[in-house]
């Protein structure tokens, strides 16, 4: 037998994933459904998100563009604001499954699901992201970097859960993308996914900010290819360049989707190319 | 737990566990045996219906998170006013074994509620989420974008 529970506040939530933090929190189940198919009936304690008001309001609060963890994707894919000034973001929103996955899968489940291959956390490396993280002793911000501490383990405590996602505004000169490498363009999961995103002065990289999928066992910032990037002016040696340090620095594995040797090679070209692509000489 | 919600316009009441599948409650609760099981995990989407009017796999949904949802299945869909999208979608060879044939006449009547005249483009990616082996896609796509038969 499953409680079910379905929490008409966020307070409500908080309170009863306190009360019991082993309880399954769900949203849009796109992931759960599948993966616990045999499971489903032995779940305890299941508490709804999508059930709590106002958790999936996309919102900007001066500093920062707000996402609420139930939040879909289809919500993100269609948010001209995100559109316009996320464009990374906007691109893996559509990337993410088909129509119907879309409507249905949340950010906040995207990344407290953890997978190492989820198409909007490489984004969230490259974009600063930060977790708005709440229990019912209060609310905390997560620099999403720190998130994902192992495979399939996020930097959340018990009965903690995650509220919102937070995007810092573009500065003047940032360039974003997003790129996924799938079997197919829809409904593939990603063999690898890259996200970046430069500010470019004066024909040189001054800032650099890279995000991968399925290369490691967790989503992994790029920190030797962010560091052959910063501080150099845009070329196709300089591409080269960031290219292999990003290959050389991610372990992949091979498993039902991909090679290792594939992965590898793979974000060796997506990553040049990004950097072609960003810096405006493709 | 038992819960109320609309499924092709009329009110009903679904019993089972919370995580049971939407799936398995239409076909064997209510008989809707129009929504097809294809993959069991979102991946093929054979079992699509409308939930509020967005398409969505019902093997990934759960019945606790149908209270107060509208739901239609390709039986509500086909008495609706696409009438003249399902005629052209038999007449131009949409339909070749059948298993994709009732979630994607769901997707594209989403589609075509939205948008009447949708580019082959646009067509194309709604659809991204309903597999279809047999047909390559090209009567599929003429009847939704509402081209003239292949001469």
């Amino acid at each position: 037998m499953t409680a079910a529970l379905s929490p008409r506040s966020l307070a409500e939530a908080l309170r009863w994933f306190g009360d019991e933090p082993s309880s399954k929190l769900v949203a849009g189940c796109t992931d759960l459904m599948v993966a616990d198919t045999l499971r489903r009936s032995e779940m305890p304690r299941v508490i709804d998100l999508l059930s709590v008001p106002g958790l999936a309001d996309v919102h900007d609060t001066g500093a920062f563009l707000e996402m609420g963890a139930t939040a879909t994707f289809a919500a993100l894919g269609q948010n001209a604001v995100i559109r316009q000034c996320f464009p990374a973001l906007s691109d893996a929103a559509r990337a993410v499954g088909g129509w119907q996955i879309q409507a249905r899968a949340t950010i906040g489940g995207n990344i407290a699901n953890a997978s190492p291959a989820g198409d909007s956390p490489p984004v969230l490396l490259a974009l600063d992201a930060t977790v708005v993280a709440a229990s019912t002793a209060g609310e905390r911000e997560i620099p999403y970097d720190q998130f994902h501490v192992a495979y399939r383990k996020t930097a959340l405590r018990p009965g903690e859960l995650v509220r919102a996602v937070r995007l810092p505004w573009p500065v003047p000169g940032s360039r974003q993308a997003f790129r996924k490498v799938g079997t197919r363009a829809a409904q593939a999961i990603s063999k690898i996914a890259v996200a970046m995103s430069v500010r470019i002065e004066a024909g040189r990289i001054v800032e650099a900010r890279i995000g991968a999928g399925s290369v490691a066992a967790t989503p992994i910032r790029l920190r030797a290819a962010e560091t052959a990037a910063i501080a150099n002016a845009v070329s196709e040696a300089l591409a080269t360049a960031v290219g292999k340090a990003a290959a050389s620095e991610v372990r992949p594995i091979d498993d039902v989707r991909s090679t290792a040797e594939y992965r590898s090679f793979a974000l060796e070209r997506v990553a040049r190319r990004l950097v072609l692509e960003l810096g405006g000489l493709s | 737990m038992n819960i109320e919600c609309t499924v092709n316009g009329r009110s009903v009441s679904l019993a089972g566990e919370p995580m049971d599948r939407l799936l398995d409650l239409l076909r064997w609760q209510l008989s809707l045996t129009g929504t097809k099981e294809g993959c069991g995990e979102g991946e093929c989407g054979a079992c699509t219906v409308l939930m509020d009017g967005a398409p969505v796999v019902s093997c990934l949904v759960p019945l606790m998170q149908c209270a107060g949802r509208s739901i239609e299945t390709v039986e509500g869909v086909a008495m609706g006013p696409q009438r003249e999208f399902l005629e052209r979608f038999v007449a131009l060879g949409g339909v070749q074994c059948g298993a994709c044939t009732p979630g994607v006449v769901v997707t594209a009547c989403a589609l075509l509620r939205s948008n009447p005249k949708p580019t082959r483009e646009e067509a194309a990616r709604a659809l991204a989420g309903n597999l279809c082996r047999c047909t390559g896609y090209e009567g599929i796509l003429r009847a939704v974008c509402d081209e003239e038969p292949r001469p």
